[in-house]
């Protein structure tokens, strides 16, 4: 064994190691607040950081995780978790949290590259196996008769991803015409049984209570999901168009300076762009903002589509946030009572 | 003698007792709801009665009323009779029953509801053997009944069991030696007996079920107009960080709540005097 490769193993037991230390054994402890479905991401990743903290500083890091709905952690943050870095399910969430607790600047999605997302996600389809309702596109979602399962908007930030990406959808196909889009959208709505509260939730009621001919889904938990309940019960179907779905990160100012972890946690979210963090990435099925460093054979799990950008088809997430999930806004309209 | 005046009751402490009782109640019970009151205040009156008009909103208080008062219903009549069989008959397995009345109180309140969405989806056991005769109840308004039903099970057993423990089967010998038949003792002599125990029931398992979250949300579907409960549209708001429009729905709940509460309470005291003092 090559003296090179003795301590990297050596790191790589500190690594499996440091989550079994005791907290106070630990000489930094960084909180990261996310969402639901990158749970067995962010675990592999806070192994490979604190086995290269380690080999870099001396240290130990323990990362602790904390994972739940998007907007529900966002709360938490603004009401006093003592979160050192967020990566949450959109921009919006990390908005509020800006703008509520003012812990971080309201110019926070700036400060890192590729709008802060080091990961990007599209919205797919899942379908039963064999696609007995021939589902191709976002066409096939709004036809009578066809059930759709998407969780509701004002509660799930996954949610909202597939709202617009249907609505990216018809923008196109009907040249912008909004009262044509809206239509669109709302038959796509009165085609859902069940509105859950979040996207696990309606994971749940597609593949396990039998519900539902389509699910709306993140793609990395449409992979999961066919992992999970058997690759030969469902099929992935991907849209001919769909929407560049950007989890962003950033690090809470306030937070990290009163415990004085700035230049770990700052480490933390660069390492998350390092060649390791993204062919992690890849390999949990999201996909890398630098394709280059995942492996070849995960990158060829994600097939290409187009993808649009919230930035250029909304104005941002601000403005679509207010517009379409605001109290009132277009979703609350498509499912007022005709008069 | 010099005592009569300041020792009211035969037990001591009296003042302690009053003083641990008022800071007790103010801490754990009108603290919090005057918190509420106040952020909901935020709003003023003018934003509160919009907000009360909002045709989503009162759809979503007419269910979340509407089927918990249903389900209070179904729970005083059935859970009377549950009641009745435990305490009357004596069955191999009966401890083992009364034991089980419990659970509803005792399970965590999602994982009822995910039990429930379980059984009564299409492919669940019971909703399977629904499905073919048109009738769906998982992800419907019928659907929220069930878990209510479920929920608010034990509150009417558990008041109306002791009563029916102390009413002796003597005074129904009694009746049916005066010349009652069977009916007329069940509706003269048991039912005016048992009556403010079961209002009781009845309340405390409509005032739960109204605010029931956990176990509604899994097994309701959630759309708008249809099957949304009141619950859920706090949870939007505090979703979009309007706190005061979080607290103002939770405040129109709390009134609404009160006033049929403070009705149902008359309405025991009217039959109290009525039928007597139980």
């Amino acid at each position: 064994m090559t003296r090179m490769k003795l301590l990297a193993s050596l790191l790589f037991a500190a690594g499996l190691a440091l989550p079994a230390l005791p907290a106070a054994a630990a000489d930094i402890t960084l909180l990261n607040v996310s969402y639901d479905p990158t749970r067995e991401l962010y675990r592999d990743i806070n192994a490979a950081f604190a086995a290269e903290w380690k080999a870099r500083t001396g240290d130990n890091v323990l990362i602790r995780q904390s994972h739940g709905g998007s907007g529900k952690q966002a709360r938490a943050v603004i009401d006093g978790l003592e979160a050192d870095v967020v990566t949450l399910a959109l921009a919006a969430d990390i908005d509020a949290i800006a703008t509520h607790s003012k812990k971080l600047p309201q110019d926070w999605q700036k400060r890192l590259s590729n709008n802060a997302s080091p990961f990007t996600s599209t919205i797919v389809f899942l379908v039963r196996k064999g696609n007995p309702k021939a589902i191709k596109d976002w066409d096939d979602l709004a036809k009578p008769g066809v059930a759709v399962i998407t969780p509701n908007p004002k509660t799930s930030g996954g949610a909202r991803w597939n709202y617009l990406a249907a609505w990216a959808y018809a923008n196109e196909k009907f040249g912008g015409d909004e009262a044509r889009i809206r239509a669109f959208v709302q038959s796509i709505y009165k085609n859902a049984p069940v509105l859950d509260t979040g996207a696990r939730g309606s994971t749940i009621t597609f593949a396990q209570r039998g519900l539902g001919d389509v699910l709306i889904a993140w793609e990395n938990e449409a992979f999961l999901a066919s992992l999970e309940f058997g690759k030969d019960k469902f099929d992935i179907v991907t849209p001919s168009l769909s929407i560049l779905a950007e989890p962003p990160v950033s690090l809470v100012d306030a937070n990290a300076d009163a415990r004085k972890t700035r230049p770990v946690a700052e480490a933390y979210l660069a390492f998350l762009w390092s060649d390791k963090a993204q062919a992690l990435g890849a390999k949990h099925y999201y996909r890398p903002a630098k394709p280059a460093a995942a492996a070849k054979e995960d990158l060829a799990r994600l097939p290409a589509l187009r993808q649009v950008a919230i930035d250029q088809a909304f104005g941002g997430w601000k403005a679509a946030q207010t517009k379409h999930f605001g109290d009132g806004g277009v979703f609350d309209q498509i499912y007022a009572p005709a008069r | 003698m010099t005592f009569a005046f300041r020792q009211k009751t035969a037990l001591p402490g009296f003042h302690l007792a009053l003083g641990y009782t008022l800071v007790y109640l103010s801490l754990i019970v009108l603290l919090p709801l005057a918190a509420l009151v106040l952020r909901t205040s935020s709003l003023g009156l003018a934003g509160i009665v919009d907000l009360a008009l909002q045709p989503r909103i009162l759809a979503s208080l007419r269910t979340s009323f509407g089927i918990a008062f249903a389900a209070a219903a179904f729970n005083a009549v059935f859970g009377l009779i549950v009641a009745w069989v435990l305490v009357r008959y004596d069955f191999p397995g009966r401890r083992f029953l009364d034991a089980a009345v419990d659970l509803p109180f005792a399970l965590p309140t999602a994982v009822a509801g995910i039990a429930l969405a379980a059984l009564y989806a299409p492919t669940g056991w019971v909703g399977g053997l629904l499905e073919p005769l048109g009738l769906k109840v998982a992800y419907t308004p019928l659907g929220i009944g069930v878990a209510l039903v479920f929920i608010g099970l034990p509150f009417v057993v558990r008041t109306v069991e002791p009563v029916i423990r102390e009413l002796e089967p003597e005074i129904e010998e009694a009746a049916a030696t005066l010349g009652a038949n069977r009916g007329q003792t069940l509706r003269r002599v048991i039912l005016p007996a048992l009556l403010p125990a079961i209002i009781t029931g009845f309340a405390l398992a409509f005032a739960r079920g109204v605010g029931e979250y956990g176990s509604v949300i899994f097994i309701a579907g959630n759309i708008p107009y249809v099957s949304e409960i009141a619950p859920l549209l706090i949870i939007v708001r505090l979703e979009e960080f309007d706190y005061a429009g979080a607290t103002a729905i939770a405040t129109l709940m709390l009134v609404a709540a009160f006033a049929i509460l403070l009705f149902i309470n008359l309405v025991q005291a009217w039959s109290r005097r009525r039928f007597g003092y139980v």
